[in-house]
């Protein structure tokens, strides 16, 4: 029983960070209808930059976030600009499904080139401290990582919720062609769209640095756990990424102090499987037109 | 599915047949002016390529499905092919293995069919993701299940008894024969109503399945044939290298390959991945050759598949046949092909 609790603390954590980088992901399925393939490549990529603040300039990577987080913002806008916007042949669907891959693809290159494909992580001075809550330990880092998620989450709710530009979004999710009447710059909402998902990758890059060792290989390992996520959550819903992330993280880790860790990976494909054939759209998920 | 023949081709065009034969005979008489073994080594790869881009081809471009997880259906056929042949039971196993191959085929079409039918119950979005999920979650499994795969270690198969002035010519022609097959199956796809279907489900899957296509029973069993195909490429693969690991037989970047020689051909089409074959995969090996290294393929592939979904995104052989149609109707000024209309989100494939 011990145990069990102590795996289910464990995965609210974990799945505090998961939610956050879902997050991103959904919000640029619900905006551009796009499964962002990349959203695990510029985690990565974050964690990367965090790691190379953390040991050039002495950056916590939880400060770093305020860096990282303009950046990849930037990174995003400029990205969509680049490669999505000009699509335009009647498959834009399928084709900017591909080019997230081949994005993903190409941010694992640069990595691989520039930082080797040598496993790194951050140690903080508080990467091995840990709280004793109620007879139950709690790792700083897990910890700290869960409540810059949280606090991240809040204020991407209020950016969404009280913004004039998150109206938009939100309008734009809802319905695209009756935004762009109402004034909405479709392609403005978008490329801001795209760029403010990418940027949850930031903080929940650092947050995984800290918690996780990597290379720029583990993006793979990483988008399949987030596209479970979003697909149970129901895609385009952030409320559904975020609950979602807490259930899967709590999954695995129970799953991982119950039975053995190796397997706790596969627990992701089943839930997705699961869920595909009991309620396809998700918890949250619209259903597509036709869909069964 | 009441589609009517009228206006149908037969079935055996007179082209058809040259193009067909022009292959066959490229097939068996280029690789002879050649006789070094790089060269031979450098073919049995692009025919490799070129019969898995001819099997993505027939779910992610004639039914618009984008597979990201051949690479699973590759590596689930090389583990098969090793486990059946593994290195420590007999000295060797001679040709068996090549005929073993069909058996490995059908067991990896009848894995793909529960798959295919949960991924394919919604649109081609979660097809992208299940697909992509699976290639992760067979390479755990290759990492994990030791005492199938071997784990990191890898895994030995029994030495091919090829004398080594001609060792790659066996697997070169099981390569050859597998292309073939695999053009046979894009051909028949577009010489009969089967192809009309595959195509409707691309274009509008509600309205196909309206006019009473059977669209899932369509899509699951091209589903099953195209990595069945893909199953016995990894199964010859796995032979001609003699010792695999989980890290190469479970690769990205063979998706990722054989999503872009299928693109840089043209989709939907029976020559197009053939074409990106031939044009990448030498591409590739000179690349390999001068410069080193998977973290330059990684860089170069994906650049060049931003560039072609760009400039090109409807591939080489589309992009040719089209211009050439619209040069001898020029005076006309009919612009079916290069449709215009503005992108819209939400469209059938959402």
């Amino acid at each position: 029983m011990h145990t069990l609790i102590q795996g289910i603390i464990l995965g609210v954590l974990t799945g505090g960070v998961y939610a956050l980088m879902a997050s991103g992901q959904t919000l640029i399925f619900g905006v551009m209808k796009v499964v962002n393939l990349a959203q695990g490549a510029f985690v990565i990529a974050s964690a990367y930059l965090a790691f190379s603040l953390f040991t050039q300039f002495g950056i916590d990577p939880l400060v770093a976030v305020l860096i990282t987080t303009p950046l990849m913002f930037g990174i995003g806008v400029v990205g969509h600009w680049l490669f999505l916007r000009p699509l335009r042949s009647e498959d834009a669907n399928q084709l900017s499904l591909l080019i997230t891959f081949a994005l993903a693809m190409l941010v694992e290159g640069i990595l691989s080139m520039t930082y080797r494909t040598t496993y790194r992580s951050i140690n903080t001075s508080y990467a091995n401290k840990a709280f004793d809550i109620g007879g139950f330990s709690v790792s700083a880092v897990r910890l700290y990582g869960f409540i810059v998620s949280c606090v991240l989450l809040i204020v991407l709710y209020i950016v969404l919720q009280k913004t004039r530009f998150g109206r938009a979004i939100r309008a734009t999710v809802q319905n695209p062609q009756s935004a762009t009447l109402l004034g909405v710059d479709s392609v403005r909402v978008k490329a801001y769209g795209f760029g403010l998902g990418i940027s949850t990758a930031a903080a929940s890059g650092s947050i995984y640095g800290l918690l996780f060792p990597f290379n720029s290989g583990s993006h793979y390992d990483l988008i399949s756990r987030l596209l479970s996520v979003v697909v149970l959550g129901g895609l385009g819903s952030i409320g559904g990424a975020v609950l979602a992330g807490v259930i899967i993280g709590v999954v695995s880790s129970v799953a991982a102090v119950t039975w053995s860790p190796t397997w706790s990976e596969m627990t992701f494909f089943v839930v997705l499987i699961l869920v595909l054939l009991v309620r396809p759209q998700g918890m949250f998920g619209r259903v597509e037109r036709g869909a069964l | 599915m009441k589609l009517s023949k009228k206006g149908a081709s037969p079935f055996f065009t007179r082209s058809g047949l040259m193009r067909g034969g022009v292959l066959i005979a490229v097939l068996i008489v280029m690789p002879q002016l050649f006789p070094q073994h790089w060269i031979w080594n450098m073919m049995f790869f692009t025919v490799l390529y070129a019969a898995m881009s001819v099997a993505w081809n027939l779910i992610g471009g004639f039914a618009g499905y984008p597979s990201l997880g051949h690479a699973a259906f590759f590596g689930i056929g090389a583990y098969a092919t090793a486990s059946i042949f593994k290195s420590s039971e007999i000295l060797t196993n001679g040709w068996q293995p090549f005929f073993m191959l069909p058996l490995v085929g059908l067991g990896c079409a009848i894995l793909a069919l529960p798959i295919g039918y949960i991924a394919m119950r919604v649109r081609a979005n979660i097809f992208a993701i299940v697909t992509i999920t699976l290639l992760f979650v067979a390479q755990t499994l290759g990492y994990n299940l030791k005492s199938i795969t071997g784990g990191a270690q890898g895994a030995g198969l029994s030495v091919a008894p090829f004398h080594l002035d001609i060792f790659e010519q066996p697997f070169y022609f099981a390569a050859a024969t597998l292309l073939l097959f695999a053009m046979g199956i894009a051909y028949f796809i577009t010489k009969t109503k089967l192809g009309m279907a595959l195509t409707s489900i691309r274009a509008d899957e509600d309205k196909a399945r309206g006019v009473g296509v059977r669209t899932t029973g369509i899509k699951v069993i091209t589903f099953a044939v195209s990595v069945g195909i893909t199953g016995m490429a990894g199964g010859i693969w796995a032979y001609y290298l003699g010792f695999i690991y989980p890290q190469f037989a479970f690769d990205p970047l063979i998706t990722i390959a054989i999503v872009l020689m299928t693109f840089l051909g043209g989709r939907a089409t029976v020559w197009g991945p053939v074409l990106g074959a031939a044009i990448l995969m030498p591409a590739q090996q000179l690349l390999a050759y001068y410069v080193g290294g998977s973290q330059i393929y990684l860089i170069a592939y994906a650049a060049i598949f931003l560039l072609i979904m760009l400039l090109l995104p409807r591939g080489i052989l589309p992009t040719f046949l089209n211009k050439r149609r619209m040069d001898s109707m020029a005076t006309k000024g009919d612009l079916s092909g290069t449709s215009t209309t503005p992108v819209t989100t939400g469209g059938s494939k959402s």
